[in-house]
């Protein structure tokens, strides 16, 4: 009889840090102390706190490990799982209140922590407490139960009224409400329909789509075939990076599991309604989450936006009508069959309903996953779920929605988080990667980054996109050298305007709001770059001056040792109380790498 | 899958195993497991309970788990059981039969099994 069951994370993040040891270690030691029959080992989806990955949780009692190293195992199954006692030096804890727990022996479970208790896990919620490859697990769950309600008690008139009065809102970056989507496709009339879901999360930074399929894969697929049976189409198609290897293989595997059920294919349920499901595989290229890119490259083509109208609910997919959801989407439909609207309108603002997954990352303490109610502020998402900013360092912006979206400053951070919120501030919501940056960050400089990556993704079908994007980048960088002019800001505000209006799709549309959104809320720092030739987080190299303070300086040389173009050399001046002559930094051989500001303990050097 | 009857009984099926998991039981039957309990015979009657619980409507109800050392060698195996809003009991000199009797009477009953109890064996 089972008693206690070890679920070690199966994640991206923690097998990248080797939670497969982890696992094959809890194996052998089970077998080692005898436990085979008493303990059940599972590998789960994401849990979320992926900086302290692996992560590890045994129940029933809920304790949660982090940095688990496969060294570690055999210490857990003899002290916690043979004789009951917490090895607490591996246990999650790192608030005082916690801690504190902790040295009082009271058990502290994952959802005591301040980083999973303002959570509220409706898309996530079995990501990281079942087996994603089970099918049996998701069905104890509740799985496949809102399917079964869905062909057997609702006509698809209730199923996409249901949708449309709960609320909800396209998670994949625009929020376009998601029972309009349906509504719009399920009237048009055709040889066949299609439900495609958008995996292709291109964002730098964004996971929170790979979690779901990797931990819950199950809660799409039902979806979609839910979405088939509303608008009427029998087909469907799961777009997803080839780049997400571990998502692909359970995706995959929970497909294979649902035809075996029946709960793919004909006659599902009994009810005569049919449906298959596939997968195709994305190279990777950012357009193609962009809807009709992402349908062109299904087809076998290019991926390359189209012109809309016509919309794909009436010319999508091989022309024929089209639903497209993202993930996230998607995993919402069944919470929201089963518990009905006005559990789902409980939750969020007025007109942004249910909860947001959002990858946190940047300078924060817990780089992982969040499921927060939209309207949640900025400052509970960073402060009270993530920890904070590390080393004491302020908080300056965060960046929301990736290379299409733009930054939250300081001054806004009692924001509450929803579509509308974001978009009147200049932002946008995205798919859902909250990049945390300190004072360290260059505004100037993160612009420069994200507009690099747009330029390299451009697909290069419309010129405002392909040339646009191009001429703003050299802007920037002609700006961050200490070349610019403050002509060259009134430029770059027009290029950015140019571009939004006359791209031809979401792409070039939105590849300038990083630009804008950094114009609108630290113009002074692009002044401070032309004007006083100065960057002031100290990020732009070309701008920076690095100076030895000759009073503070002991002479030691480390300076001069780490520098790699001999650029540090001793000068004549011994200052008052040293025994050694202190050393210089040639401005004209300095190349800026900081070497030697590095090394040195006495605080002498300094950038400006 | 033909009918709802089919999904309902792989659910039922499997709802057991996977109840560990929510870990939200209102009481919680907690069995010492330190070096002494395991020596004077705690592992059957952590299993005793775990299979009493499983078989019966208690799981879901029931957390049955595992500590240390509770600090009474003597008396080992001890089983102490946290009721919502109740003093503990504490279970002295367990066997796998006392176990199965207490779920029984306690735990379904509601009512301590008071013979077994530290009171009444120090």
């Amino acid at each position: 009889m089972i008693r206690a069951h070890v679920l070690v994370c199966g994640g991206t993040g923690c097998t990248s840090s080797h939670s497969k040891d982890v696992q094959d270690a809890f194996a052998e030691s089970i077998k080692e102390f005898g436990l085979e029959n008493e303990v059940k080992l599972v590998q789960t989806g994401c849990f979320g706190l992926c900086a302290l990955g692996p992560v590890v949780i045994i129940y029933p009692d809920g304790t949660f490990y982090s940095r688990v190293e496969a060294k570690d195992v055999r210490e857990i199954v003899e002290e916690h799982l043979l004789k009951g006692r917490v090895v607490e030096r591996l246990v999650y804890a790192d608030t005082g209140e916690e801690a504190d727990a902790i040295r009082e022996k009271v058990n502290v479970s994952l959802s005591d922590t301040a980083f999973y208790k303002s959570q509220k896990r409706i898309v996530l919620r079995n990501c990281g407490v079942i087996d994603p490859d089970n099918i049996d697990e998701y069905i104890a769950m509740d799985g496949y139960a809102a399917l079964g309600k869905v062909l057997t008690e609702m006509t698809p008139e209730d199923v996409i009224k249901t949708i449309s009065d709960s609320g909800l809102r396209g998670r994949g970056g625009g929020g376009f409400p998601t029972g309009r989507k349906w509504a719009l496709t399920a009237p048009n009339k055709a040889d066949q329909k299609y439900v495609v879901c958008n995996a292709d999360e291109g964002d730098p930074g964004a996971f929170m789509d790979r979690s779901i399929l990797e931990g819950d894969p199950h809660s799409v697929i039902e979806a979609m075939t839910i979405c088939g049976y509303a608008i009427g189409a029998t087909k469907g198609y799961v777009y997803v990076r080839a780049e997400y290897p571990i998502a692909v293989n359970r995706l995959q595997r929970a497909i294979d599991q649902a035809y075996e059920y029946g709960l793919l294919g004909k006659n599902i349920f009994n009810s005569g309604f049919d449906f298959d499901l596939g997968i195709r595989l994305g190279a990777g290229a950012f357009v193609c989450g962009e809807e009709t890119a992402l349908m062109t490259s299904i087809e076998g083509n290019r991926g390359e936006p189209r012109p809309r109208p016509p919309y794909p609910a009436v010319k999508g997919l091989f022309n024929r009508p089209t639903v497209e959801n993202n993930v996230e989407t998607f995993a919402n439909i069944p919470q929201i069959i089963l518990n009905g609207v006005d559990w789902f309108r409980s939750m969020g603002t007025e007109k942004s309903k249910g909860t947001k997954v959002f990858a946190l990352g940047g300078k924060i303490e817990h780089t992982g996953l969040v499921e927060i109610p939209m309207g949640t502020t900025l400052r509970e998402i960073i402060y009270d779920i993530g920890g904070g900013i590390p080393n004491g360092k302020k908080f300056k912006a965060a960046q929301t929605g990736g290379p299409s979206g733009g930054c939250i400053p300081a001054s806004l951070i009692d924001t509450e988080v929803d579509y509308d919120n974001l978009v009147s501030i200049g932002c946008m919501m995205g798919s859902g990667g909250l990049i945390v940056m300190d004072e360290d960050t260059c505004m100037v400089d993160m612009a420069k980054f994200f507009l690099e990556f747009t330029v390299d993704e451009s697909c290069g079908k419309c010129t405002p996109c392909r040339v646009g994007t191009r001429r703003l980048l050299e802007i920037l960088e002609k700006i961050t050298d200490g070349k610019g002019t403050l002509e060259d800001i009134d430029r770059l505000e027009e290029l950015c305007n140019y571009i939004k209006q006359n791209s031809l799709c979401g792409l070039g549309q939105t590849a300038p709001n990083p630009v804008l959104a950094t114009l609108k809320f630290f113009r002074d720092e692009y002044i401070a770059h032309v004007v006083d030739k100065r960057c002031p987080a100290g990020v732009c190299k070309s701008m920076l001056t690095f100076t030895i303070d000759q009073d503070k300086c002991i002479g030691c040389g480390k300076c001069a040792k780490n520098c790699p173009n001999d650029a540090i050399v001793k000068t004549d001046y011994i200052a008052p109380g040293h025994k050694l002559p202190s050393y210089y930094i040639k401005p004209d051989a300095c190349i800026k790498c900081g070497a030697c500001m590095a090394g040195c303990k006495f605080n002498a050097i300094s950038k400006k | 899958m033909k009918s709802l009857a089919e999904l309902q009984a792989i659910k039922e099926r499997m709802k057991n195993k996977v109840i560990l998991r929510e870990g939200s039981g209102e009481v919680r039957v907690v069995v010492g497991m330190a070096t002494c309990g395991i020596a004077a015979g705690a592992r059957p009657v952590l299993n005793a309970f775990v299979e009493a619980v499983n078989n019966s409507d208690l799981a879901g109800k029931v957390t049955v788990s595992q500590t240390g050392c509770i600090g009474i060698c003597q008396f080992e195996p001890v089983v102490e059981i946290y009721e919502a809003g109740k003093e503990k009991t504490t279970y002295v000199k367990m066997t796998a039969e006392k176990a199965q009797e207490i779920v029984e009477k306690h735990l379904k009953g509601g009512k301590p099994v008071s013979e077994y109890t530290i009171g009444s064996n120090s």
